[in-house]
């Protein structure tokens, strides 16, 4: 999984906000609102694949939907190969969709109950007008051994199969249009775990296979770890740091990815019992009312005046870092 | 020492028009007062309907537990009546399940959930038990606790919800403590929370722990011992260290390779369990996980493997047990 570095930009998103208004009363006034992603900004490269990691309601799955142009964001950009689509209308949108899919987290409910595996995978091409229909029954065909299924499955319906295989039949569905970037929102986190490794396993072949360039959304470190190429961590809305893989897992910069992954269980009881756990006292607060200054500050261990009045911006540190990777914390040269 | 807790060949199946589930097929283990044991399993492995049999949780129909023993300081749980066993339940063993929000009542301030089974078990009154709920909620460091007893369960977070039910649990100081996959639902930030305060409060109250889980991983750094379960059977049983350090079970092996470690790098490929989960409507005849068994001979699929010692105080249900041995990583050849 270590791709060589690449740096050509897929998808660019910059100050990426995404609010839920909250309304109240008998006109639906809006009385406040949900900020769900708050003004981040990050590159997906070409060819990589990046872990999006985060606790729930951070804003992870949001930040997905908002870059796939699948919710309206608020403000800010989104260009996927250089084009803005932030601005563009559903229909000047659909095109492009056949280069961008998603791959949903539930392989129960985002398969269509009622439909046959082979019109399910084979539905994007008939939305995009790929090919004749022979050619599409076909397509289907190829795409069903791609992801390891039976071919001969394509007149089943979902209920037959199991969790893992439903979750190859969504991503074959994805794969259909021959896409470039795929978001993938917990693609493993509804299975088993002999069967995540399986899915994870396809999803790093298909990757070198087709070239494709993944979003992946995961609250799972240890997997994320071992998919990514770089890494991004949100907290409440923010991006918090950023960085290769390697730099993020070895070097954490901001309290919130230690304390994370400190929080993560190893399968060894005798590093289990010796390891001293960062335990974050208290919840995530709302979303709707978000701390001021740092949004971690009301947890964190290291936080001081400047924490609680000002907002620390997503930086490069200053001598000694490794290059690109960025984190927003007031004291992250201190923690170095 | 008599066991606190010794269950012997307990069945449990489920039945439905046609088919039967064969959930539980005949497990049996034992557990010492003060002990805490891990019993880990994918879904479909039966490891809470394993415990859920011993609880009288099971209702027929469509469910029975159809043969075995579950003495629990020497009474047979099995044989106890339904009012019987909701005294033994309530009081000397309790539960925590995975999903907080469902096992609490929506509509009921947590005040008064928390003090009907004071009442109930342990005869106290009202103010009593306002007071002694106050207490427990306060032991699972819930802030503010005597301020929060009007409160309702939406009030509340998840992890927060979820130490309410371990106070719940904890209310008539039970010997053993059943935890159903309790921080499943949970973030890690949170799941690190409640299972250091599990930790600790086994410590403080020296109670028995039955931790339910999927996640080996998660377990290893709380229990004394381990049970793993596959299609029903238990197929490894081991103290802690021994059975990660040295699983003899080519499924516990499968499963402990199949979860990324923090610390392992730059591997090309997990390694990967192929195959599908079990089918439960089938009796097996030979090793259920024969199948998905990268070191399956042609015994495993004619004879289901008895659990065997394989070392002090460890059993695998596996006809080549000892040959695993030189084992390193799942897959690699014997």
């Amino acid at each position: 999984m270590t791709a060589p570095m690449p740096s050509k930009t897929l998808v660019e998103v910059k100050n990426l906000k995404v609010h839920f208004p909250i309304r109240r009363g008998l006109l639906r006034k809006q009385v406040g609102a949900v900020r769900a992603v708050d003004d981040i900004s990050f590159d997906v490269y070409e060819g990589e694949t990046l872990g999006l990691v985060g606790e729930s309601g951070c804003g992870k799955s949001t930040t997905g939907l908002a870059v796939l142009k699948l919710l309206e964001a608020t403000a800010g950009e989104v260009r996927f190969r250089g084009q803005d689509l932030t601005h563009l209308s559903e229909a000047q949108m659909r095109p492009l969709r056949r280069h961008m899919m998603m791959v949903f987290q539930d392989p129960y409910s985002s398969l269509n109950p009622r439909m046959t595996v082979g019109n399910i995978i084979g539905e994007p091409l008939g939305v995009h007008a790929v090919g004749a229909a022979a050619e599409r029954a076909e397509r289907v065909q190829e795409l069903l051994r791609l992801v390891g299924l039976n071919p001969a499955f394509i007149n089943r319906y979902p209920h037959e199969f199991s969790g893992g295989q439903r979750q190859r039949i969504g991503l074959a569905r994805a794969l259909a249009t021959n896409p470039a970037f795929i978001v993938a929102d917990e693609p493993i986190s509804a299975l088993d775990v002999s069967i995540q490794a399986q899915v994870v396993n396809l999803m790093s072949d298909l990757k070198s296979q087709l070239g494709l360039t993944y979003l992946f959304i995961s609250h799972d470190l240890s997997m994320v770890r071992f998919i990514s190429d770089r890494v991004a961590v949100m907290y409440l809305g923010k991006m918090v740091e950023l960085g290769s893989r390697d730099a993020v897992f070895e070097r954490p910069l901001h309290p919130y990815t230690r304390a994370l992954m400190s929080a993560v269980p190893v399968a060894n009881p005798r590093l289990e019992r010796q390891r001293r756990r960062i335990i974050l006292e208290g919840d995530v607060p709302s979303p709707a009312k978000p701390p001021a200054g740092c949004r971690f500050h009301p947890r964190c261990a290291f936080a001081t005046d400047i924490c609680r009045q000002e907002e620390p911006a997503l930086r490069e540190l200053e001598g000694g870092a490794v290059a690109s990777h960025r984190v927003a914390c007031h004291h992250a040269e201190k923690l170095l | 020492m008599a066991h606190l807790l010794e269950v012997k060949d307990l069945v449990t199946r489920f039945y439905s028009d046609r088919t039967t589930i064969h959930a539980v097929n005949g497990i049996s283990y034992t557990l010492d007062e003060g002990e805490s044991l891990a019993i880990v399993g994918e879904s479909g492995s039966g490891k809470s309907v394993g415990v859920m049999s011993l609880m009288g949780l099971i209702r027929y129909p469509p469910g029975r537990v159809e043969g075995g023993e579950a003495l629990f300081k020497g009474r047979d749980l099995l044989k106890l009546s339904p009012s019987e066993i909701r005294k033994v339940c309530g009081r000397e063993i309790a539960m925590v399940f995975q999903d907080p929000m469902t096992s609490l009542n929506p509509v009921l301030p947590i005040g008064l959930q928390l003090g009907e089974s004071l009442r109930k078990h342990m005869g106290m009154d009202k103010a009593q038990a306002q007071v002694r709920a106050a207490e427990l909620l306060a032991l699972v460091g819930l802030p503010n606790a005597a301020d929060r007893l009007k409160d309702f369960p939406f009030q509340f977070s998840g992890g927060q919800r979820q130490r309410i039910m371990i106070a719940m649990g904890l209310a008539c100081d039970p010997s053993l403590l059943i935890a159903d996959e309790p921080t499943t639902a949970l973030d890690v930030t949170i799941q690190a929370q409640i299972v250091e305060l599990v930790k600790e409060l086994q410590q403080k109250l020296g109670m028995a722990i039955i931790w339910i889980s999927h996640n080996l991983a998660l377990v290893a750094g709380m229990v004394d011992k381990v049970i793993v379960m596959y299609s029903g059977y238990i197929v490894e049983q081991a103290p802690v260290d021994d059975l990660y350090e040295r699983p003899l079970h080519p499924y516990t092996l499968g499963l402990l390779h199949a979860i990324p470690t923090l610390e392992q790098r730059n591997q090309e490929r997990l390694a990967s369990i192929e195959g599908m989960p079990p089918d439960l409507r089938k009796p097996v005849t030979g090793c259920p996980f024969a199948p998905r068994c990268p070191y399956a001979i042609e015994k495993c699929l004619q004879a289901i493997p008895p659990l065997q010692a394989v070392g002090p105080q460890r059993t695998s249900a596996c006809w080549r047990a000892e040959e695993l041995r030189g084992v390193h990583t799942f897959g690699d050849k014997l």
